[in-house]
């Protein structure tokens, strides 16, 4: 803490990243985070390994993908195991063994999305734990806490979650609030030499509240009430100090539900173009491949989804056309790899008619088959979309990729087709 | 193909089988196990977590119940299901049924035998399951066969008579049609004694099937529940002794360890490894020791940890496992039990395999109580390590004369 004398002292956070290149059309960014478990390129898909486990798949398998950073949700691992076991098991990456990156999200989502009796106020999300019904007050200090514990290498503010399909007043409040709660947050860190915290950018679709959460991030100082002992007098009156506040990188949160994709990629672009350059742009719950290339081209730099691997343990199998229904009867005598050009074991061992054989029999191979490959599929995708940026060739490459997967560009959906235009990357 | 036994005693065959496969260079030692399968791949497992367990057997099990419905497939295939399910290099033995799952009795005909698939019953003519074969390409596979005699409680000498009668009927119809199939001539028929528990019957199947030019024998029917054992295992004994010394001799649905000693002493030289499977799918770790020469606190912390769960562990437990509704045994733990939850030891203290080098028991306690994939994906690794390991310490106590002791420590674990 700063020296009493001081009016003002400067608190900055770590510069995690790195820009390697930046295209000369649009906004698209490659560049490296360092992080406390290693390196990682950008712009990069993060698999979600939401309950300490990639779903089927080993961690040894995982690392052989090439995955340097991916998923843990402390909603999940809140309830089970808990922190105190996980911190017991030398954090998530020892309890989960681990090697590489890890990010937690902060259980907001969650809150909202998966259970039903949760209450919103001031202090935190109140909730019923669905597992034994026991009353729990998650509060962005809580957050904090088991956040603490796992251990994570970027680690997510406690954030008041909204719908993107809710308008009116209780848009401007969540928004206002995450404000407060970031900076409870930030007081509540015990570890931030270790775990790096994100805030997260609000608004909904309303463009001025958006713009508003920008500017309380982006002002020079924030006011944060602190105690500083060395001037406490006898009356104890707190002493208020300015502190710049600063946080390592920023999330562009509360989009990836039920809007348009219209209204999404407009709010992807304003903030993009608000964020500081040289700080990592993380987009939630974004994963299809056509939202990545798109909003790689807005600005953004990280990506978490479900999506690749929910759809996988679903009999799907992603590819540069879109995706393949390998249950259906089409593929019973297609002796293809699911994509040939894919260098990830399964499409080097085999055959579609072979999956669509195992994926309507009992055994769970299938699935983890079809996991390796989504989560392959992903990281190649990044992989190459970071190797154009970085050969000045990303608008060629955005004109292939949309070719490949529409048939023709001009067949692109219109909202991508705008969103690229306006970061001046044209199709036709 | 040639069996070479380096060593017989007490009954029990130590050996190799030489010469195997396509190329006819490969070499299976007896006594050993084959790799379980389901649909051509091992549970829960892909190539890269199978290749993490270490002395995974040269051949596996393939089971025509799940694939005598992909026969067009494989037909149109044309290059065999070793290379189709992405085991090119892998030994095969088809199987009629799966061991886990029982079929239903009553539809063995005179013509026909049947296995139920994902997509229902496929009904086999002598023709039909010869044709499924050449589409399969399998090393080894066994003959179509009547293993019904042994299905119900107490077979009639009837029913018994018919199973025998039947099977050498498939099995002389299957060894003409093999001499005239160009795709089949390097695999090698396995010829099926049945005949219930009707000894008689027995003794008749084993000689008129031992005068067939077949590859090996499987012994059929011999599973069942423990009142039954003593007879049954007199019945093998003397089943045994009917057959060529110089033919390998299989066993099906016999998996457990002590079952397979008690095999193994009557001549028995290549099992099924279904068990550890079963373990697995009830969320279970094969603990038990098979380290007859060891420093003795060592084993009995490799069990369980202390002295007193030794006791508790004789204790039989009733688990709802999916589709397999067996008891737990003693050779194994409850991951799923609350005293795992902060134990931060290896299933088995010393283990080499990947998830016992990797993770603890209260990762994988989590990952049950959290219904996770992963879950099924480590015990099976683990468990197929530990079975595997298991059978190659039989082969050394065989080799070294210790087989008294591992036996021994097999019976004091048996609950």
């Amino acid at each position: 803490m700063a020296a009493a004398a001081s009016p003002s002292s400067m608190e900055s956070a770590p510069r995690i990243m790195r820009l390697v290149a930046e295209c000369s059309r649009s906004r698209a960014r490659a560049g490296e985070l360092r992080l406390p478990h290693g390196p990682v390129a950008t712009p990069v898909f993060m698999p979600v390994g939401t309950q300490a486990t990639m779903k089927g798949i080993t961690a040894e398998q995982l690392d052989a993908l090439g995955c340097r950073i991916c998923l843990g949700n402390t909603y999940h691992l809140g309830l089970r195991p808990g922190p105190e076991l996980i911190q017991k098991a030398h954090g998530l990456h020892g309890f989960m063994n681990w090697p590489h990156n890890l990010l937690t999200d902060s259980g907001g989502f969650q809150m909202v999305s998966l259970v039903s009796l949760s209450e919103v106020t001031e202090e935190g999300v109140r909730f019923r734990s669905p597992y034994d019904g026991e009353e729990t007050l998650l509060s962005p200090e809580r957050s904090v806490e088991i956040q603490n514990a796992l251990g994570s290498d970027i680690i997510m503010q406690l954030d008041d979650v909204v719908s993107s399909t809710v308008t009116g007043p209780r848009v401007e409040e969540a928004m206002f609030r995450s404000i407060r709660w970031l900076d409870r947050c930030i007081a509540a860190h015990r570890r931030p030499d270790q775990q790096n915290l994100f805030a997260i950018i609000q608004g909904g679709l309303d463009a001025h509240l958006r713009a508003t959460c920008l500017e309380a991030w982006l002002a020079k100082w924030c006011h944060v009430r602190t105690r500083d002992p060395r001037q406490q007098t006898p009356g104890h009156r707190e002493a208020e100090q300015m502190t710049k506040r600063d946080v390592p990188g920023f999330a562009i949160g509360g989009l990836s539900g039920g809007e348009s994709k219209n209204q999404f990629w407009r709010m992807v672009a304003l903030s993009t173009a608000r964020l500081p350059r040289d700080k990592p742009r993380y987009l939630m719950g974004v994963g299809y491949a056509t939202d990545l290339v798109v909003c790689v081209a807005l600005g953004c730099d990280m990506f978490d989804c479900v999506f690749p691997t929910r759809t996988a343990r679903f009999g799907s199998a992603l590819v540069p056309t879109g995706n393949l229904q390998l249950k259906k009867k089409q593929y019973e005598k297609d002796f293809r790899p699911i994509d040939p050009e894919c260098a990830c074991p399964t499409c080097q061992t085999h055959s579609r008619a072979f999956l669509h054989a195992l994926l309507h029999s009992d055994n769970t191979a299938a699935l983890h088959h079809l996991t390796v490959h989504n989560i392959a599929y992903q990281l190649q995708l990044m992989s190459a979309v970071r190797a154009s940026i970085v050969e000045k060739r990303f608008p060629d490459f955005v004109r292939h990729f949309m070719g490949t997967m529409y048939g023709d560009p001009t067949l692109c959906p219109t909202w991508a087709t705008e969103a690229l235009a306006s970061v001046g990357i044209t199709l036709a | 193909m040639k069996l070479s036994l380096t060593k017989v005693v007490n009954g029990c065959r130590l050996g190799k089988i030489k010469n195997l496969g396509k190329t006819g260079d490969r070499t299976m030692d007896v006594p050993g196990c084959l790799l379980y399968t389901k649909t051509g791949s091992a549970p829960h497992l892909t190539p890269h977590t199978l290749h993490n367990i270490h002395k995974v057997p040269a051949m596996a099990q393939l089971t025509l119940s799940s694939l005598a419905e992909h026969h067009e497939v494989l037909a149109e295939y044309k290059e065999g299901v070793g290379k189709f399910i992405g085991m090119p290099e892998s030994l095969l033995y088809c199987s009629l049924h799966d061991p886990v799952s029982p079929c239903p009795a009553g539809y063995v005909t005179n013509k026909s035998v049947s296995v139920w698939g994902v997509g229902g019953r496929v009904e086999m003519t002598v023709s039909k399951f010869m044709a499924i074969q050449q589409a399969l390409q399998p090393d080894w596979f066994q003959c179509l066969s009547d293993g019904e005699a042994s299905c119900a409680e107490a077979t009639s000498i009837k029913r018994a008579r018919k199973s025998v009668d039947r099977s050498l009927l498939f099995l002389d119809n299957c060894l003409r049609l093999q001499e005239e199939s160009e795709a089949l001539q390097r695999s090698t028929i396995i010829g099926v004694i049945e005949g219930g528990d009707v000894m008689e019957e027995r003794l008749r199947s084993a000689r008129e099937t031992a005068k067939r030019p077949v590859g090996g024998f499987l012994l059929d029917g011999f599973q069942g529940d423990p009142m039954t054992l003593e007879t049954r295992l007199h019945l093998l004994s003397s089943v045994t002794a009917e057959l060529p010394e110089d033919k390998p001799r299989l066993i099906c649905s016999v998996s457990r360890p002590d079952e397979v000693l008690e095999c193994i002493e009557r001549g028995v030289d290549l099992f099924e490894s279904f068990f550890p499977y079963q373990v697995t799918e009830r969320g279970c770790a094969l603990t038990f020791s098979f380290d007859y020469q060891p420093n003795p606190e060592e084993t009995l912390l490799q069990q369980n940890g202390t002295q007193e769960e030794i006791k508790y562990v004789h204790q039989t437990k009733k688990i709802k496992t999916t589709g397999c509704n067996q008891e737990m045994t003693s050779f194994e733990i409850n991951l799923k039990e609350k005293k795992y939850q902060g134990d931060f030891e290896p299933l088995v203290r010393g283990c080499s395999c990947y998830c016992c080098q990797n993770h603890t028991r209260a990762y994988i306690h989590h990952l049950l109580v959290t219904n996770e994939l992963l879950a099924g994906v480590l015990l099976m690794m683990h468990n197929f390590e530990h079975y595997f390991g298991f059978f190659h310490s039989i082969r050394e106590a065989l080799k070294n004369d210790r087989l008294a002791q591992l036996k021994e420590l097999i019976r004091r674990q048996a609950s």
